[in-house]
């Protein structure tokens, strides 16, 4: 039976004794909201924290406030189920509650929250391994070693971003306040993120995700499609998030997020760019999804060959797109087939 | 007995284990625990290849809460093997580690995570030796061996077995192919991992509780390598939860519990991680196979000549029969008059394969259909039909020697051509009929056979394969003694249908304790789906040597002729004076008081039918299963993704003993092909495997797995135990060159190794697009020289021997 | 850190002294004598483990007891009704829903909670339900046979 390492499991009521919590034990601690993929990673001896600082008490970080007219509010703590089942989610932010609902199983999408979700470790299967089968290929510099196995010769580490959540969050153009004992600061989404698979977060190690707020929906439309070998369980080794503004059939704003293609979410701007101002017509939507293949740059530390990641992302791009023009191909717009 | 007049027999009844099953009440391995026990772990190395050099586990022993390290030099020095000729495996290894995931040392201590850390305490000192990770490998380093036995540098067992002149039969044929085709390995899977409790009493005896699908083996084998008299140990089988050829060989654990229960006067549990469960392996071999076949313009053969090279793995285990079974099967499907077959078993560094489900033979069979498909669209035939053609005649001699009788075959190809609506969807050899934008529609068909329980027991013997005490109680109930383990394919069950058919009770009156050495008599496993046959066969000899004691006690009584009494619903009588029927418990004193204690034995030995040449042991059986198969799939053209809608298949089972066990076998046999088709792949990557875990070994889903159409086939096999054939793997065998089949009906690319990934598919549709060659699959075989074959005539077509000649048969009781 | 656990499983207060770092799974089985769940990789990859907490399925590896102490915890033990089965229980021992038994509690929970939600669920919602329970023995064409039936039989009985 795979175990987790001892720690003490400390349960504050507010985000301000969370918070007061972390400035207490510093780095031995660390906070753990669903736990579905932390726990994982403590019985594989990725982390083994002293202190463990659940979120779960904390009632302010539950539940979905707001209006998508005048924009939502997310409690980090809601479960990847509400999230995808929330009326005004599946309404107006279609892609985020598509994305929700694609996390790994229902059991985890029951435990798991879309704060732990947006928080996700990075991922690298020379590193999402036991501590006896690191041991035995050589520890990497993301856990107890100095090299990096799927580039080898780098001098950073490449795990991958696997948030389903995340490039949707960012292509919706929501922010997020961080909260620590010190204050307060809410940023955009995209600030979040490093170009780093050890320090992929650019959250302060004492900073509790308090909120997430999504801006009105208004003329809004948008789409996640998520690439994985079978329907469930599976992270995703390709996410594709776009989200349009269309004055009548003239694509007024666009962004394209791209996940699980590096070690954070890609936005595809040139892609986006070239939108503007456009029909989405065929030709349109093929030359934004060769653009937006371009920023892809997977390597071979998933499932599936990364060179076929990377076919796939033109593919998925321009599907997004063709549903939201409303051009059924007979491809099942949620999901790959 | 009329055998149309069942009550039991072809009835859906719930197994009799299913109610325990639904409440959580059947205690598996794990769910053990006794007073006092400790919990065991094993270290393994963390090197694919290498010596030992030094094990020092001075600092697990002093970590508080440990009760015993040991090492191989706590063992006896002995090696052993499932098979006689392949005694290579040490429990805990002493000089040398053969691959990552090999035990080492093994640890006891008051709770798991002790033990963990003790693990972690121990220091080895290893002299890393070139890992072997591939037979290209292995065969291109003849300077490093993996071990110093076997047939050359490397390879383990090296066959060449010829029936025939195969170059005159190519010569006689209109179309003669030679394709190339890869099988990648992959693993069982099965939900429970493996667990053991050992108990060595004080009075030196020992009993083990393993979830294990063969006890019987495991004690003979025990007892050598503990250095233990067979007679003070007992193993007693735990319900298995999943085994698929994974719970067969004796393994580590076992072995390892034991000692550290000896050692420390405690019970000792240890239960695999599943990560262990991947090392501990005895999977699928992956296969490399060349395959050429003469076909006549009518799609007959003409003579078929199969290599095939076999990655083995870093031990022996099953792998001398996996490496005939990937020759010897194939001829007993279609007429195939001359058949040459040359095999060769490779060491690497890696968790040994071994058997699962369908042991050795999808890899030929997923080669054969694939290319008797190429060949029907050469000669512009319908595969079905010319499949349909070509199916072996019943009650004749392979050209390989093997008697096949009664042959389901072509009720199941019709059949399943009529359930698919194979004639509207199959539109012939162009590809696919579009659906919609880049999502192309396919169907595909295949057939094939399997053995009913191998005709030979692993070690040569002269003894039952199989054997039953019944015994009648007072009571009225009756329990069936019979050393066969129940690994969820309902085995238990049958051992209570059966005789509560033939002594007209409910099989809710038929007790069937779990296979226990010191108590059951043996029966060899469950492996080659051999079990319902030849436990049934022996206890139905036993329920009818019950049955003639009590017809004879209950004859003098009601002063009739014992011929006239039938035995039904609970009772004893002639059918014309059923009011006087004397109640099944009262039948039984009486019988008590005639004969004394109602205890009966049956026995069962497979009909001597080994062909006389060297070799000639592997491959025959009581009788051969069917299956037909069609798939219908959509490939997306731009991703390669395949989805499957439906599966049909059909099955010649003999008869169905219960249709919803059958049924059961039928769909888990299909999910397993699927998976193996499409996405199950035990791979390696710089010496390691590349992710022994749940997750990244992709098992598919609910969302992943069709519907499945079975239908049963029934042919009433005068082998089998009421004309039952096996119904567990065979039907596993077409799925994947059906769904093969499929992808080249609906894009035109020929995916020639399994599995058939996105990617495949892919890079398929970019060759047809260049106007290349759509075939994506190996391009190569290694250069290899096969033994000079032993050339046997083929007996193609001779009569089958007489049937029922069987060791302990009784001649005077028919079934 | 050894913790005092207030934990109400099918309808019972229990308590336990466990580490605080002990899954609900370990404390089910080793302390509660719980065997009835099982466990398939302990890394949430499998749905073998799973009970209900407060009617939902959710992994018991992944599960710290102490996060959900005065939660409604269900395990199989707790599915049948004094000695009468649930319906799915007799519909999975009826089909032969259950071959080698394994993965089956965690299926049948994972199906109670889908009924008690959704009586009468499409084949394809069963699907989607249990997509997070693997299951080796069946190909769950007769798992999802039973859920049907289950489903039927409740519905009748209203």
């Amino acid at each position: 039976m795979m175990r987790l390492p001892p720690f003490t499991y400390l349960a504050p009521k507010t985000v301000a004794d969370a918070a007061r919590l972390l400035g207490e034990h510093g780095a031995d601690a660390m906070i753990v909201a669903g736990g579905t993929d932390l726990y994982p990673n403590m019985k594989r001896r990725q982390f083994e924290p002293k202190v463990l600082v659940g979120l779960g008490a904390i009632s302010e970080l539950r539940g979905v406030r707001g209006s998508a007219s005048r924009g939502l509010s997310l409690g980090p703590m809601t479960t990847l189920t509400a999230v995808s089942q929330h009326a005004e989610v599946a309404r107006h932010y279609p892609a985020l509650a598509t994305a929700a609902g694609l996390v790994s199983s229902p059991q985890l999408r029951n435990m798991g929250t879309i704060g732990g979700n947006v928080c996700v470790d990075t991922r690298c299967n020379y590193y999402n391994q036991s501590y006896e089968w690191r041991k035995a290929i050589g520890f990497c510099m993301k856990k107890d070693g100095d090299i990096c196995l799927v580039a080898p010769g780098s001098s950073r580490c490449w795990a991958v971003s696997s948030s389903d959540t995340a490039p949707v969050l960012w292509s919706l153009g929501a922010h997020i306040r961080l909260t620590s004992a010190d204050g307060e600061r809410t940023v955009p989404i995209a600030t979040l993120y490093r170009d780093d698979g050890i320090d992929y977060l650019a959250k302060r190690h004492d900073e509790i995700l308090a909120d997430i707020v999504l801006p009105p929906a208004d003329g809004w439309r948008s789409r996640y499609l998520k690439l994985r070998r079978r329907g469930s369980f599976d992270f995703p080794v390709l996410g594709v998030a776009v989200n349009l503004r269309m004055d009548a059939d003239v694509v007024s704003e666009a962004r394209i997020v791209l996940g699980a293609v590096a070690s954070l979410p890609r936005e595809a701007k040139p892609a986006a760019e070239s939108l503007r101002g456009q029909r989405l017509t065929e030709e349109a939507i093929t030359r934004a999804a060769d653009l937006a293949a371009g920023p892809a740059k997977p390597l071979d530390n998933t499932d599936y060959a990364h060179f076929y990641r990377k076919k796939m992302t033109r593919v998925f791009v321009a599907r997004a797109l063709r549903s939201l023009a409303g051009l059924d191909d007979g491809v099942d717009s949620t999901e790959a087939p | 007995m009329n055998k149309h007049e069942f009550s039991i027999i072809g009835q859906p009844l719930p197994k009799v284990d299913a109610w325990a099953k639904v409440v959580g009440e059947t205690r598996y391995a794990d769910d053990l625990v006794m007073p006092r026990m400790a919990h065991g772990k094993l270290l393994r190395s963390t090197h694919p290849h290498a010596l030992i050099k030094r094990i020092d586990t001075a600092r697990a022993q002093a970590v508080p809460g440990v009760y015993a390290v040991i090492t191989g030099a706590d063992l006896p020095r002995v090696k052993f093997g499932i098979l006689p000729v392949s005694q290579d495996e040490e429990a805990l290894c002493n000089e040398r580690v053969r691959m990552v995931g090999d035990a080492v040392a093994a640890v006891a201590a008051q709770d798991e995570e002790t033990a963990e850390q003790a693990c972690r305490l121990i220091d080895i000192e290893y002299e890393p030796l070139p890992a072997l990770m591939s037979i290209e490998e292995s065969l291109g380093h003849p300077e490093i061996r993996i071990h110093e036995y076997g047939d050359g540098p490397n390879v383990h067992k090296n066959v060449a077995l010829q029936f025939g002149d195969v170059e005159a039969a190519f010569a006689r044929a209109d179309l003669v192919r030679e394709d190339v085709f890869f099988y990648e390995g992959n693993t069982h899977l099965p939900m429970e991992q493996h667990a053991a409790v050992a108990q060595w009493g004080a009075d030196g005896k020992l009993t083990l509780w393993s979830s294990t699908q063969t006890p019987h083996y495991v004690h003979r084998l025990l007892a050598r390598i503990l250095d233990v008299p067979a007679a003070h140990i007992r193993v007693i089988a735990a319900p298995v939860g999943g085994g698929f050829g994974g719970k067969l060989d004796p393994f580590a654990h076992e072995i390892a519990a034991c000692k550290l229960s000896q050692l420390t006067g405690r019970p000792v549990k240890i239960t695999l991680t599943r990560e262990e469960v991947f090392y501990v392996h005895r999977g699928r071999h992956p296969v490399l196979m060349w395959l050429k076949t003469g076909f006549t313009r009518e799609g007959e053969i003409t003579g078929s000549h199969i290599k095939t090279w076999l990655d083995g793995g870093a031990y022996g285990s099953y792998g001398v029969a996996s490496t005939f079974y990937t020759g010897v099967i194939n001829p007993v499907t279609y007429r195939m008059p001359v058949y040459k077959f040359e095999g060769a078993r490779v060491f690497t560094n890696k968790p040994p394969c071994g058997p699962k489900r369908g042991h050795g033979t999808p890899q030929p069979r997923f080669a054969l259909e694939v290319q008797i498909d190429k060949a029907a669209e050469q000669l512009g035939l319908d595969p079905a039909d010319m499949r349909r053609r070509i199916v072996c005649e019943p009650f004749t001699k392979t050209a390989n020697h093997l008697t096949v009788t009664t042959i389901g075959l072509g009720e199941c190809i019709d059949k399943v051509v009529e359930a698919s609506g194979w004639r509207e969807k199959w539109r012939g050899w162009q590809t696919g009929a579009p659906r919609r934008g880049p999502l192309r529609r396919g169907v595909g068909f295949a057939c094939s056979a399997y053995m009913t329980g191998a005709g030979t027991a692993i070690y040569w013997n002269s003894m039952p394969h199989s054997g039953v005490v019944l015994r009648a109680d007072r009571s009225g109930g009756i329990s069936v003694l019979c050393g066969a383990t129940d690994i969820g394919q309902g085995s238990d069950s049958i051992l209570a249908y059966l005789p509560a058919e033939v002594l007209g009770l409910d099989p809710k009156d038929v007790h069937v304790p779990p296979a226990d050495t010191t108590l059951t008599p043996v029966d060899l496993g469950s492996y080659s789906s051999r079990v319902t046959l030849m436990c049934g066969m022996a206890a139905i000899q036993a329920a009818q040597r019950l049955r003639a004691v009590i017809a004879r006690a209950v004859a003098r009584k009601l002063e009739v002729d014992a011929e006239l009494l039938v035995f039904r619903d609970r009772k004893v009588g002639v059918p014309d004076d059923w009011e006087k029927a004397v109640p099944f418990p009262h039948a039984v004193e009486l019988a008590e008081a005639m004969h004394g204690v109602l205890a009966f034995p049956g026995s069962y030995a497979p009909p001597k039918r080994a062909g006389k040449y060297k070799g000639g042991g592997v491959g025959p059986s009581p009788c051969y299963s069917y299956s037909a198969c069609a798939v219908e799939l959509t490939v997306d053209e731009e991703t390669g993704e395949i989805e499957l809608h439906d599966v049909w298949i059909g099955h010649d089972v003999g008869r169905a003993l219960n249709p919803l066990l059958v049924e059961g076998q039928v769909e888990g046999s299909v999910y397993m092909g699927i998976g193996e088709a499409l996405m199950e792949a035990q791979v390696f990557r710089k010496g390691l495997h590349k992710h022994p875990s749940m997750l990244e070994y992709k098992s598919p889903t609910t969302l992943e797995t069709p519907e499945i159409h079975t239908i049963l086939v029934e042919t009433d096999d005068p082998e089998g135990p009421f004309g039952a054939k096996e119904a567990g793997q065979g039907p596993l065998l077409p799925v994947l060159p059906a769904i093969a089949n499929a992808v080249y009906n609906a894009v035109g690319v020929r995916v020639d190794e399994v599995p058939i990934s996105p990617e495949k598919v892919l890079k398929g549709l970019d060759l047809k697009r260049q106007g290349k060659t759509p075939r994506v699959g190996p391009e190569r075989i290694p250069l290899f020289k096969f033994k000079e074959p032993l050339v046997v005539e083929s007996a193609f077509g001779q009569p089958a021997d007489a049937v029922a000649v069987r060791p302990f048969a009784d001649q005077e009781t028919s079934r | 850190m050894k913790v005092r656990l207030a934990l109400t499983v099918n309808g019972e207060s229990r308590e336990v002294l466990a580490p605080v770092h002990k899954t609900l799974l370990e404390v089910l089985r080793e302390d509660l004598g719980l065997t009835g769940t099982k466990h398939g990789c302990e890394l949430g990859e499998c749905g073998t483990c799973t009970v209900l907490v407060d009617g939902e399925p959710v992994l018991s590896c992944l599960a710290l007891p102490v996060a959900i102490e005065g939660r409604a915890i269900t395990t199989i033990e707790g599915m049948a009704e004094g000695g009468e089965l649930h319906p799915l229980q007799q519909a999975f021992a009826e089909l032969g829903a259950a071959q080698c038994g394994y993965c089956t509690p965690g299926i049948l929970l994972t199906a109670q909670a889908l009924l008690d939600e959704t009586p009468t669920p499409t084949r394809d919602e069963i699907k989607e339900a249990l997509a997070g329970n693997l299951c080796r023995c069946t190909g769950y064409t007769k798992i999802l046979d039973a859920v049907e039936l289950a489903s039927m039989r409740m519905g009748a009985r209203k």
